[in-house]
């Protein structure tokens, strides 16, 4: 294999990786806080949405809608589950099938179609690479955020024992919904830059990479870096899977497919079996405030 | 968490709050959303009703809707009640409708319908299930998330079914062979001819005696009972010498049979066949209609009525919105319904009178019957006052 397409291999999996780790990062402080987030799926296809109805109005303008869409159905799950204390798995789901309605029926409206909008030309340019510096900045800010900053103990804390927190007046509810907040803004960008890469919005654009990146943020133990790095690894899996087909190797569509989904069920499924046996999941995972 | 999923006492009026909340807050996004289609919400209403009850046909139609979402419904219900959120209805709604299929299109002709149908039945429970243990083996064994773990498998089947498809579907069509004569389910139109056209269909009456059978099953035996124990209290079930593992693997089963028998409304009584991408969300509403039922079964069976009422209407208006506004609808009434619950929940004890005989039959952890509202959630300290702590910002200096 020659080093141009080793370097297009590598290049490929960086592309594929920004909205897996984006939304790994997004779960990993969203659960760090406490609160369980199947909404990821939800928050990457609206703010996939936001981008590509802002996008006839020029680049930034489509950045600033993706990210305040994103934002936006993000407070919208922490006003249901952190201050009204819904059950934060059962409106997870749901937030996902409002995004997946709620985008097919914007689409008719702006597009006139329920399944994809137009090309959007308006997007051509270096957007997908500042993506990707923001991909890794955010990284690197998250570890700091976590374990180098007041603010970074007071979320753990409200996620490990909300009643010492809340002793020690950190409010539970206002650090929670911050860290919904800020998971629905680093999740946008992964959004974002779906709409960036491939200059259109498809339904259901999202493919499962929220719900992938889930088990990357559990398979890195919920934290940031470890996290990152398995969300990497299913996008390796991908871009392999893309690599080998265009390299004449004669994988069927279907199998190439379902490599990610069956990828992170093995490795679930092999960190439950090999793994420490207590578990490194946030203590008060899913119990609402008190 | 877990037990949070279980019903909730009161006066009637407070547990029928979430309901009207839930369709007051559905009806205004409609309204707001046929508003933004440059659309009448009131003429939408009109035709909605028109297309639903408004002909036998219509409800026959109805009908034929409701029968796979009470399965899918049913199935979720019976997860949430041991504790567990069975998102892949789809999946496994996928799985056992091809199971049937196979199993009616392979058997041989002559077989009487006495026996194909419940054999392709069989099938289809078999076929879900299997999906369904797989995922309670993942979480016994490998202490992997169930949603998780459904959701992936969504994805797995709907994969690998365009790869089993090209070997299975006749030439140059996304359909398997039909099945035999014989395993094919009544119209009821045979006995209501008023109904001819609709393809309501025999599956209709087995979707009631499924849910009656599982509300059998939750309340009088000793496996339902099991259950709700462990969905209510995972620690008192331990400390019972409940086989937590075992419970949750079996409900699951259990779970995932009842969504693949979901298949059997279209293979066996519709179309004669497996078609790809007939489930169509059924599966996942399955968790809207659970949800509304507060995982009851018998009430599964009025809130797949009214999902049913939701998807046939979505056909009726689509030529003034898009159909997916019910997509929309659904979930708005699932978050409605999933946080006013909570809340009122958390006011029932105030409103709580000495406890009735009538009720206390009801499960409860096998210890002596306590007023705690709910097991498994943290002790609650009585809110009359909202968190003094709740206005100190956490980034201020401490």
């Amino acid at each position: 294999m020659d080093s141009l397409a080793l370097f297009g291999l590598l290049w490929a999996i960086l592309r594929i990786s920004v909205p897996y780790v984006m939304a790994a990062l997004g779960g990993t402080v969203c659960e760090r806080a406490g609160v369980i987030n199947i909404a990821l799926e939800g928050i990457l296809l609206v703010s996939a949405l936001g981008t590509a109805l802002g996008a006839p109005y020029g680049a930034a303008t489509a950045l600033v809608c993706g990210l305040t869409a994103g934002v936006v159905t993000s407070l919208l799950y922490g006003l249901l589950v952190v201050v009204f204390r819904g059950d934060q798995i059962v409106c997870g789901v749901a937030i996902f099938m409002l995004a997946d309605g709620l985008s097919r029926v914007l689409l008719k409206v702006v597009f006139g179609s329920t399944s994809n909008s137009p090309r959007l030309d308006a997007l051509v340019g270096s957007g997908p690479l500042w993506l990707l510096g923001a991909m890794f900045a955010s990284v690197i800010l998250l570890h700091g955020l976590f374990h180098h900053s007041v603010l970074g103990l007071r979320l753990r804390a409200v996620g490990d024992k909300p009643a010492a927190a809340q002793a020690l007046s950190v409010s539970v509810l206002s650090v929670r919904m911050w860290a919904v907040a800020l998971s629905g803004l680093l999740t946008a960008i992964g959004g974002v830059y779906l709409v960036f890469e491939q200059r259109q919005f498809v339904a259901l654009m999202s493919g499962g990479r929220g719900f992938l990146a889930l088990a990357a943020m559990i398979f890195g133990g919920w934290r940031p870096v470890w996290g990152a790095a398995a969300a990497l690894l299913f996008a390796t899996a991908e871009a392999t899977g893309i690599f080998l087909q265009a390299r004449g190797l004669l994988i069927p569509n279907w199998i190439l497919q379902s490599v990610p989904y069956v990828l992170t069920l093995l490795t679930l499924m092999l960190r439950g079996l090999l793994g420490k046996n207590h578990s490194t999941a946030p203590l008060s995972l899913g119990v609402p405030r008190l | 968490m877990a037990g949070s999923h279980e019903q909730t006492r009161g006066p009637l009026w407070l547990r029928a709050l979430p309901f009207v909340w839930a369709a007051l807050l559905a009806m205004a996004m409609a309204s707001l959303l046929a508003r933004l289609y440059g659309q009448s919400p009131l003429g939408m209403y009109r035709l909605l009703l028109a297309g639903t009850w408004g002909s036998i046909y219509g409800i026959g139609q109805v009908l034929f809707k409701t029968t796979p979402l009470v399965c899918t419904g049913l199935a979720v219900a019976v997860a949430l009640r041991a504790g567990l959120f069975n998102v892949g209805a789809e999946g496994q709604l996928i799985v056992g409708a091809l199971a049937a299929a196979l199993c009616g299109a392979y058997l041989p002709v002559a077989t009487p319908s006495v026996l194909a149908v419940p054999l392709c039945l069989v099938a289809a429970f078999c076929a879900g299930g299997l999906v369904g243990s797989f995922v309670g083996l993942c979480k016994w064994l490998c202490r992997a998330h169930e949603v998780i773990v459904t959701i992936l498998l969504n994805f797995i089947v709907r994969a690998v079914m365009v790869g089993v498809g090209g070997y299975l579907f006749l030439r140059e069509s996304v359909h398997t062979a039909p099945v035999i004569d014989a395993a094919k389910l009544p119209r009821l139109s045979t006995i209501l001819p008023q109904l001819h056209g609709s393809a309501v269909n025999a599956a209709l009456g087995l979707a009631l005696l499924l849910a009656v059978m599982v509300e059998l099953l939750l309340r009088r035996t000793r496996l339902g009972f099991a259950l709700r124990v462990v969905g209510q209290n995972p620690d008192a079930a331990a400390a019972a010498g409940l086989r937590i593992g075992w419970i949750q693997t079996l409900a699951l089963t259990l779970s995932g049979g009842l969504a693949g028998l979901g298949g059997a409304n279209f293979v066996l009584g519709y179309k004669y066949y497996y078609e790809d991408g007939f489930s169509a969300g059924v599966g996942y509403l399955g968790i809207a209609v659970a949800v509304l039922a507060h995982n009851r079964p018998l009430w599964v069976l009025l809130s797949a009525l009214f999902f049913g009422t939701l998807a046939q209407g979505g056909l009726a208006v689509n030529a003034m919105v898009p159909r997916e506004l019910i997509d929309v609808l659904s979930a708005v009434v699932i978050l409605a319904v999933a946080t006013a619950s909570a809340e009122v929940r958390r006011l029932l004890p105030r409103f709580q009178q000495p406890q009735r005989d009538d009720d206390s039959r009801d499960a409860r952890p096998s210890k002596p019957p306590s007023r705690e509202p709910e097991p498994t959630q943290l002790p609650e300290p009585p809110l009359d006052e909202p968190e003094a702590t709740d206005s100190v910002s956490p980034w201020a200096a401490r």
